[in-house]
């Protein structure tokens, strides 16, 4: 199966990110790490090319100093990736987010495409789903585990309101992933020698035909206009005593908080 | 004068909307009240009566768009139907939940009518403009996992929201609202069908929904320490969440994990037992209205954000606590 990954390198959660003075995102403050979100749905590609052949395409659109987050990708069994890079992108909104990794997608061969659920910076959660529009694919999400089912089909054990369902969708489809597709593998040595030698094929717009057209930090439909930091929350109290004081301190807090009548 | 703004509902599993869905009306109702344009809200169901019905008590207008039978649990319909009447009607902002349906609605809506969207809104407020952008809503987000808040807007004042469970207190209108009936052409070829279904064991409250929470973590250790949990929960009247910890070790089911890669919740009332409170776990209570929390440890980093830190053994102090809630009760 030729499966593409949708990636995003996101800034290292360290407690070092934040927001530049124009609300964008500081990239100096933190390097960029692969999003956790799509660690999942990676180690599902990787898993079903492992049992049934393929190969596994990473695709981002990123500054450029994304494709350290890549190599990750490619250590931890990726064939190749793609990464969209240009200035004109700068401040894209999550429309035009869609718009590149959508035009990417029609420029190669794939079977299936995995999205994560969200990512950890913006964390809209609407990007797979808006491709998936946009292309006219089946679009699943909530994937909780993705096997073969036959020719040109796939079987999704996938979340819902009230429990599971079990959905079939035809080839070529987009799914979004979630964490219980499993635990990410570690790259091996072996693997991490490897990346070195894969192709990150660079993209720009005038690659995909999009020059000139309404897209990227320009034409973004969302504008951040002020930002701050979150509000800090007044001290709490600190009990310890035995048990039965602290049951008792507990009630009386929930009580005073009104939780318990 | 400013277009309308939508709601669109989302429907629980008992066919009634959500209480974030009544949230999202009480929104858009706000909103429209400050721009001087019109409300409404939008439910496509296949069996969306009882919704509507609800609804009209929050909106001035209620949207109907009867789905078929075989497509009614989809969301991907659902979107697809809204997607329609909001071609035709051109609202210009619609709201929806930050849920996993809501998300991928705004998604499917993003692209099918080539909005912006700004996702897990904390608050929203009327701005005339003069500001930097054009009359229309002040979206105020949680961005990099609460560590930074943002005011932002859409460049040209049209858009998608998705909303954040408790940004606003959801409040009934003065005046019941109309319902009317849409036709949409029934082509939903969605290339997905359903195979099987399987019910949650438990029927829990929705942890997006409920005021209460009741949290473990890691320090629960096991079996026991899940009983306890839900012992603590009954008697509290809450529902039971879990942080990646106690998911990954299989105590507690991946639907009610709160954090990253999991929901994000904002009950009036959390309680954390046995939960050190990694900023991966934050992410996703830390704007609860009152958190308290019990630990063996006292310099978890939950300790710093807790209003009421109790330190000591959960399996002492939680029957303890359990005992009197339920002195108390009779």
């Amino acid at each position: 199966m030729r499966i593409v990954v949708l990636v995003k390198p996101v800034p290292d959660a360290t407690g070092q990110e934040r927001l530049r003075p124009d609300g964008r995102l500081d990239r100096t403050a933190a390097a960029p790490v692969l999003n956790g979100a799509d660690e999942y749905t990676l180690e599902a590609a990787l898993r079903l090319v492992d049992a049934h052949g393929g190969e596994v395409t990473l695709v981002a659109m990123a500054p450029a100093d994304g494709r350290d987050a890549l190599r990750k990708g490619l250590a931890m069994g990726a064939t190749r990736a793609i990464l969209v890079t240009d200035d004109l992108l700068a401040g894209s909104c999550a429309l035009s987010t869609m718009q590149v990794l959508a035009a990417v997608l029609r420029t190669i061969e794939f079977d299936l495409v995995l999205a994560g659920a969200d990512s950890a910076d913006g964390g809209g959660g609407v990007v797979g789903a808006g491709i998936a529009t946009l292309l006219e694919l089946p679009l699943v999400s909530g994937a909780a585990a993705i096997e073969e089912a036959g020719e040109g089909a796939i079987r999704v054990r996938r979340l819902v309101g009230t429990g599971e369902e079990t959905v079939e969708a035809t080839l070529p489809a987009l799914v979004v992933g979630t964490q219980l597709l499993g635990e990410p593998r570690y790259p091996t040595l072996k693997g991490i020698m490897g990346a070195r030698a894969k192709e990150v094929a660079v993209r720009t717009l005038a690659d995909l035909g999009l020059a000139g057209t309404r897209i990227g930090g320009d034409a973004a439909t969302t504008l951040v206009l002020a930002q701050r930091g979150p509000a800090a929350r007044s001290a709490g109290r600190v009990v310890r005593e035995a048990p039965d004081v602290a049951a008792r301190e507990i009630v009386d807090f929930l009580v005073e908080r009104r939780a318990v009548r | 004068m400013t277009g309308a703004i939508w709601a669109v509902a989302e429907l629980g599993p008992d066919g009634l909307p959500t209480r974030l869905s009544f949230e999202a009306a009480t929104v858009a109702r706000a909103l429209a009240t400050a721009a001087g344009s019109a409300s409404a809200v939008i439910v496509a169901a296949a069996a969306p009566d009882a919704a509507a019905t609800a609804l009209a008590s929050y909106a001035p207008r209620v949207i109907v768009v009867r789905l078929p039978a075989d497509a009614g649990a989809s969301n991907v319909a659902t979107a697809g139907a809204v997607a329609i009447a909001a071609a035709a009607e051109q609202p210009e902002i619609l709201l929806m939940g930050a849920t996993p349906d809501g998300r991928e609605a705004a998604g499917i809506l993003a692209a099918r009518l080539g909005r912006g969207v700004l996702g897990n809104a904390t608050g929203l407020a009327w701005s005339e403009g003069g500001d930097g952008a054009a009359a229309g809503p002040r979206v105020e987000m949680s961005v990099l996992g609460g560590r930074a808040l943002t005011t932002s807007a859409f460049a040209d004042g049209h858009g998608i929201v998705t909303l954040r469970p408790g940004a606003v207190t959801a409040a009934p209108g003065d005046a019941t609202g109309t319902i009317q009936e849409l036709a949409i052409p029934a082509a939903f070829a969605s290339g997905v069908r359903v195979v099987g279904r399987a019910d949650a064991a438990t029927r829990t409250a929705s942890i997006e929904e409920a005021p209460i929470v009741v949290a473990g973590g890691r320090g629960l250790g096991g079996p026991d320490g899940v009983a306890l949990l839900e012992e603590l929960a009954g008697a509290l009247g809450g529902a039971v969440a879990s942080t990646r910890a106690a998911v990954d070790a299989g105590w507690l089911p991946f639907a009610v994990q709160v954090g990253q890669t999991g929901k994000t919740i904002r009950p009036a009332v959390y309680v954390g037992i046995g939960v050190s409170g990694a900023i991966q776990h934050r992410v996703g209570m830390q704007d609860a209205g009152t958190i308290v929390a019990i630990n063996r440890d006292p310099d978890a980093p939950l300790a710093e954000h807790a209003d009421l830190y109790v330190i000591g053994d959960l399996f002492e102090i939680v029957p303890a606590v359990v005992a009197a809630l339920r002195a108390r009760a009779t």
